[in-house]
């Protein structure tokens, strides 16, 4: 890898700079606000001695439902060692927490707290690409949750997005909590893999959203792992 | 008893031609000791537990899962825990896991419309872009030609079809769809290849002095794997890996230009596995006999998805191609042609420099995609004939 100034639409950059998207939407993902990687203007990287190396990067981001787009300025450091630690990521983009999503975000809450049939979807998108209009809230739901697995599982040699949701479904509301089970697919870029994870997430409008539990599948996606495996 | 229950099982499962895994387990074990990986490998030769590696034992790094029938499940249990090694459950019954899958299987079956014409803005399965094809040659029969280049893994014929008008040309070659989940892929396909005989039935000037061929289907058997099951997210070929649970290469990664360099992974199991040698794949085989015996393409062109991005080479290594200067020019101007209509924003650059980067937006649909990625090929295209060589 190299050091000092990199092309800002070559791989080390670009991967640098997708970290700062999953960051993004896990601190200010929701329903109605889902943030994508826009463009890399600059980057450098530096050897931090003891530390790993640490990327800062000017790069604009772009909410996608709103296209509003925002220049930020990141830092990520991707660290070094033996245990796999997730990267750190310092980034301000707070424009783009100013685009108005409260009264659709409370709306969607108050219709699902209380329902007595609870939401579920399967194969978002489908194989066509299609997604119904009513399950786009909670594909973004998934879409920020996932952000917290794609942001602890990343480095310098990897690229993910979310390429499917198998399954999201709404479980009983906890503590005024939304409550989701989701089967996620990410696409990791270099190695080309599809892999299965799923999670337990939780959330509010003021809250946000929080995982609570994430566990990798193996390949066969109808198949759960019981509980209390060794 | 629980013997002679499983042989009553089998053979009544044979009767209706379908295996049973009643209660049958599939546990995943992380090896952390080469004298663990050696027990395995044992346990492997012992024929009368029956058991079936999906991931064999071969090193610390890989994780060995293996599907233990029902009947042995106590006997297994037993010789791990008093070996230390600990298992997890990736399947608790196989056979319920099985009959989900096959149950998706009927519900996700599309229908294809009968129609009189093909809708170019679906996707559609294997057998309908073949039928298509004849159509396609049977209309602009002056234009289009069909060849068959040889079969593939599963004995599906592979078809390019030619659109020239006479003679042996300098040639183009384009190929969509080696890949098999990149479904736009085989549809922008489709689109372009109507779109070469609609447009060049007309304006002559491209094959007045080249030939393009098209490869839509580069990778039948993958295609049709991803429409007849949940394995829409199925990427290689559909060839057997001898020794391994694990099917398929990345056709992608079986050519012979820096064959088993970095970008490709020798483990049978992964989605850019190069194979067992270059060329293995005989969907690769047949296209790389086809353009040597051929002897005189002068452009090749691969359309894959997602990601937007104009590559050329090289993938394996990050030293500037020859001509490297004119390849990123050209690539330069086909993007902005393809930005002019609808405004998508391409990259342009070397496959190591900017492959891995991608801009991925959100679901495009076929036509605009197909269509925008036409102005980019016919420029190419036009570079190419312009500039000979």
């Amino acid at each position: 890898m190299a050091t000092g100034e990199l092309n800002p639409n070559h791989y080390q950059a670009q991967r640098a700079a997708k970290v700062v998207q999953h960051y993004l939407n896990t601190r200010y993902g929701s329903p109605y606000r889902l943030l994508g990687l826009h463009r890399v203007y600059s980057g450098n990287a530096e050897d931090v001695e003891d530390s790993g190396r640490k990327y800062q990067l000017e790069i604009s981001v772009q909410e996608i439902i709103s296209n509003m787009t925002e220049k930020c300025s990141a830092e990520v450091l991707f660290p070094r060692g033996g245990q796999q630690r997730s990267p750190q990521v310092q980034a301000s983009c707070e424009e783009l927490l100013k685009i108005n999503t409260t009264a659709q975000e409370e709306a969607l809450y108050q219709q699902y707290k209380m329902k007595p049939s609870l939401f579920s979807a399967q194969n978002v998108p489908d194989s066509y690409g299609h997604i119904d209009p009513d399950t786009k809230p909670f594909w973004h739901l998934c879409i920020v949750a996932s952000s917290f697995i794609m942001l602890n599982e990343s480095s310098e040699n990897t690229l993910f997005n979310v390429a499917q949701v198998a399954n999201i479904t709404q479980l009983a509301t906890e503590n005024d909590q939304l409550k989701f089970d989701c089967h996620v697919l990410l696409h990791e870029m270099v190695s080309q893999e599809i892999i299965h994870w799923k999670l337990l997430f939780i959330w509010s409008p003021p809250e946000g959203v929080k995982v609570q539990q994430m566990e990798q599948l193996p390949h066969c996606h109808h198949c759960e792992k019981p509980p209390n495996t060794n | 008893m629980m013997r002679g229950f499983w042989l009553l099982t089998l053979l009544l499962a044979a009767s209706h031609a379908e295996r049973l895994f009643i209660r049958d387990q599939v546990i995943r074990i992380n090896a952390e000791s080469e004298e663990q990986i050696k027990l395995l490998q044992a346990l492997e030769t012992r024929e009368e537990l029956e058991l079936d590696f999906w991931l064999s034992p071969v090193s610390m790094e890989l994780p060995v899962d293996i599907r233990v029938p029902s009947s042995s499940l106590s006997s297994v249990s037993e010789i791990l825990s008093a070996n230390n090694i600990a298992y997890s459950v990736l399947i608790n019954d196989l056979q319920e896991c099985l009959d989900e899958e096959k149950f998706e299987m009927t519900e996700n079956h599309i229908k294809e419309r009968s129609g009189r014409s093909f809708n170019f803005g679906a996707y559609h399965r294997l057998e309908t872009i073949y039928s298509w094809m004849d159509t396609l040659v049977s209309e602009y029969s002056t234009l289009v030609t069909k060849l068959e280049i040889g079969r593939s893994y599963e004995n599906r014929p592979m078809y390019v079809l030619k659109f020239s008008k006479g003679g042996n040309k300098p040639a183009i070659w384009i190929d969509t769809g080696i890949h098999s989940r990149e479904w736009v892929s085989q549809a922008t396909g489709v689109w372009t290849a109507n779109k070469i005989a609609t447009d060049y039935s007309s304006d002559a000037s491209l094959l007045d002095n080249m030939d393009i061929y098209m490869l839509i289907l580069a990778n039948p058997d993958g295609y049709d794997y991803t429409h007849n099951n949940v394995h829409r997210m199925w990427r290689k070929t559909r060839s057997v890996n001898p020794g391994s649970r694990c099917r398929g290469v990345d056709p992608n990664r079986n050519w012979d230009a820096g064959f088993g360099g970095p970008g490709s992974s020798r483990n049978p199991c992964s989605d850019s596995y190069h194979g067992p040698s270059a060329h293995s794949e005989i969907e690769v085989k047949n296209v790389v006999n086809f353009i040597k015996s051929h002897g005189n393409f002068k452009s090749f062109i691969s359309v894959h998805a997602y990601s937007q991005l104009l590559m050329y080479p090289y993938g394996y290594s990050c030293k500037n191609a020859a001509h490297q200067a004119e390849l990123d020019a050209i690539g330069t101007a086909a993007v902005k042609k393809l930005t002019s209509l609808h405004g998508t924003r391409y990259k342009v650059g070397s496959i190591c420099n900017i492959n891995l980067s991608s801009q991925r937006r959100q679901h495009r649909l076929i036509i605009p995609t197909a269509s925008e990625t036409w102005l980019a090929l016919k420029h190419i295209m036009e570079y190419v004939r312009d500039h000979p060589y």
